[in-house]
């Protein structure tokens, strides 16, 4: 008869249980580690302190106006008629035409770098693109102020003209010499200059960790360089240049100097975005400071504490998407 | 993007056929895709002078481009599918397009140097500029008085101090997260990284709350100082953690097992190790901290005057004299050549710090440079 077989286990003894590892590190070490764990803590305690003294000081701003902050169109003290319902959507019109024109332009440019450029370029390029990074926003804003703005009114001229039956193109005011001065899509114009090296740079780290067996499985099934480039390395990196891309959006809408230096400031929505008349939150700040008293402070504390949530959440999405995506895993610092 | 539709053999080396084992040169762009790119580009110059300098009632320098640049892209495509099949015009127009972006962003780059330097050079050139402060000349006054020195000074410092306070406390968290790391790792990795986006007048808008109007502090360089390392600490610390994290692990591992306690780990074989990281990181920080103008507008104050002490008194720097001359004393001609002097000394500085990042940073980390390499050499050979 058949005679299962099962193998002899060793009978359990007493004193076999695995024995616990304690690494009790010296003092020094403890110290160090405490002093490195304060450290790391430093900035949760800058943002928690950054919350704290905005919600302060912006405190009889917000309690005065409650949620009508956000819909009041004025910049009145005295009636206390001041709100940020003009100013917000006009930060976020900014801020899509400034992507409108860099998502397209980095990509292509990130592209180029990381497949199409030859080795040696390639260096030269990243570095290119990080000193385009590193260069001050005043520099990017006296440029648009001085050289863009001049040259680029014919061109808005004619767009309000010629493409005036595209509601957001029309132009309601008086034609002048300054009608197109200090428009929204100038502001976008040069602070879309700042965003396409960090969508650039990012996208391109991503691009170049497409696999390669994948891309030489495409040519060897007969693709074209493109045709590589849209089957394999874009489907990879996906996830990377939409992080990436948001990144840019928390950039522009958080702009200052530059959309300081080109706009006409309103305090009212304003889409129609040829004509002159736009403003930023960071720009109404920046530009108010100097002759606010104590109740437009309060006013513009509140404002920034609603910069600051905005970046604050556009750019931790961003953080997720990429952290999540297949291409940014692998490149996450 | 080697020809598929025309089969064009690779071009052999000339004298090939003698030895016979010579690698064949494939030439990559043929002299087709050259006439092609050179065809599309003047005729579309031409086409755009005509139709905009003559036909049309348009203007602006801008347009021009634009359009050159469209007409471009359609000649292109045409020249291009006159001559190849779809496939191969496709790939080339995608390649053709793709080209243009990277170029534009050098163009962009080298544009905003040379602007700055061309619109400032009428200033540039005096050697008032660079010696005197801004205190005897107003802002109609000619060119050969006045000068930036109180603004360049006033950075100066400013960066020092902010330099001192944000890289080391950035150093420690970077070190935090790559050695310690633990629970708290991935949360202060993700407000490290949501804070390097912040926008910088958030940061002054926080120093003023805190340390002007609750702590009493006056409007100064100090304040500045502290506003601008709000904005680099976390610059340095993401930078840096990116260096520590390439450290050879075994490194560590050997450390330990000669049996070094952790900070000595850190201190003796970590840190020397990721010198020129570290050092690439803390440069770029820098460089970013040196430009920032929004945080420095709220807590410094300015002053025509030249201040060197960062603590008592209104201290102008090169951004806010950038600002304060075209906004408020935009009409004055002088002062907008002035201010574009002063924004190319700005660039000058950035692209001077950010070239020693990249000159200093160049190696991995315990890659010895030729004069290191030079000096271990000749220790050998003495001993």
């Amino acid at each position: 008869m058949a005679v299962a077989l099962t193998p002899a286990r060793p009978a359990p003894a007493d004193d076999d249980t695995p024995r616990l590892i304690v690494s009790r590190p010296s003092r020094g070490d403890l110290i160090f580690r405490t002093v490195l764990r304060i450290a790391g803590l430093s900035s949760f305690f800058i943002t928690a302190m950054i919350l704290i003294f905005l919600i302060i000081r912006g405190w009889w701003a917000l309690q005065t106006d409650g949620l009508s902050f956000f819909t009041k169109q004025n910049w009145i003290f005295v009636g206390n008629q001041f709100g940020i319902g003009g100013v917000l959507p006009d930060t976020l019109i900014i801020g899509v035409i400034a992507c409108l024109i860099a998502i397209p332009v980095a990509i292509f440019t990130a592209i180029f770098i990381a497949e199409y450029a030859p080795l040696k370029l390639r260096r030269m390029l990243v570095s290119i693109i990080d000193l385009m990074a590193a260069i001050p926003s005043i520099v990017y804003g006296l440029w648009g102020r001085f050289w863009l703005m001049p040259r680029a009114l014919g061109t808005m001229s004619w767009l309000s003209h010629h493409v005036g039956w595209f509601p957001p193109f029309r132009v309601t005011i008086l034609v002048s010499a300054s009608t197109y001065v200090g428009s929204a899509m100038i502001a976008g114009m040069v602070v879309s200059l700042m965003c396409i090296p960090i969508i650039t740079s990012l996208s391109r780290e991503v691009f170049s960790q497409a696999p390669q067996g994948e891309r030489e499985a495409a040519y060897a099934l007969g693709s074209t360089k493109w045709g590589m480039v849209r089957t394999v390395v874009l489907p990879f990196g996906k996830g990377g240049v939409i992080g990436a891309c948001m990144l840019g959006i928390g950039r522009a809408l958080g702009e200052t100097i530059a959309v300081l230096l080109i706009v006409s400031p309103t305090f009212s929505l304003n889409w129609h975005v040829l004509q002159s008349g736009a403003d930023s939150v960071a720009a109404l700040i920046a530009g108010r400071w100097a002759s606010a008293g104590s109740h437009e402070l309060s006013a513009l504390m509140a404002a920034g504490l609603v910069l600051f949530a905005i970046t604050l959440a556009v750019n931790s999405l961003a953080g997720i998407v990429i952290n999540r995506s297949r291409s940014g895993a692998q490149t996450a610092d | 993007m080697t020809t598929v539709g025309r089969g064009r053999a690779p071009q052999a080396l000339a004298g090939s056929a003698a030895d016979g084992d010579a690698p064949l040169q494939i030439r990559v762009v043929t002299s087709e895709d050259i006439l092609a790119l050179a065809g599309a580009a003047i005729g579309s110059l031409g086409l755009t002078w005509v139709i905009y300098e003559r036909l049309m009632p348009w203007s602006g320098g801008f347009g021009f481009w634009v359009c050159w640049y469209l007409v471009f892209l359609v000649l292109y495509l045409a020249v291009a599918g006159l001559q190849w099949n779809r496939l191969v015009v496709r790939d080339k127009t995608m390649a053709v397009l793709v080209s243009t972006g990277g170029l534009l962003a050098c163009a962009v780059v080298f544009e905003q140097l040379g602007y700055s330097l061309v619109k400032g050079l009428a200033a540039i050139k005096h050697a008032n500029f660079w010696t005197q402060t801004m205190l005897s000349a107003g802002p109609a006054s000619s060119l050969n008085v006045g000068g930036i020195v109180h603004a360049a000074v006033g950075s100066l410092e400013q960066l020092a101090l902010g330099s001192v306070l944000s890289v080391p406390l950035g150093l420690m968290a970077a070190l935090f997260l790559a050695e310690v790391g633990g629970r708290l790792e991935r949360p202060v990795r993700s407000i490290v990284n949501a804070m390097t986006a912040l926008p910088s007048i958030v940061a002054g808008l926080l120093i003023y709350a805190l340390a002007i109007l609750t702590l009493g502090l006056p409007q100064s360089g100090f304040a500045a100082s502290l506003a601008i390392s709000v904005v680099m600490l976390p610059i340095v610390t993401r930078a840096s953690e990116v260096v520590l994290r390439v450290v050879p692990g075994t490194l560590r591992e050997a450390s330990f097992a000669l049996g070094a306690s952790h900070w000595r780990t850190v201190w003796k074989v970590i840190l020397p190790t990721a010198r020129s990281g570290l050092t690439t990181a803390v440069v770029l920080a820098m460089a970013r901290g040196f430009g920032e103008t929004a945080p420095v507008l709220l807590t410094a104050g300015y002053s025509n005057a030249l201040n060197t002490d960062p603590f008592h008194g209104w201290q102008a720097t090169l951004p806010t004299f950038i600002i304060n001359s075209v906004l408020v004393y935009g009409a004055q001609p002088n002062e907008i050549v002035r201010a574009f002097g002063a924004g190319f000394a700005l660039m000058v500085v950035v692209v001077v710090l950010f070239v020693i990042a990249r000159i200093v940073g160049g190696g991995r980390p315990g890659e010895l440079s030729r004069r290191q390499r030079r000096r271990l050499r000749k220790e050998a050979a003495r001993s």
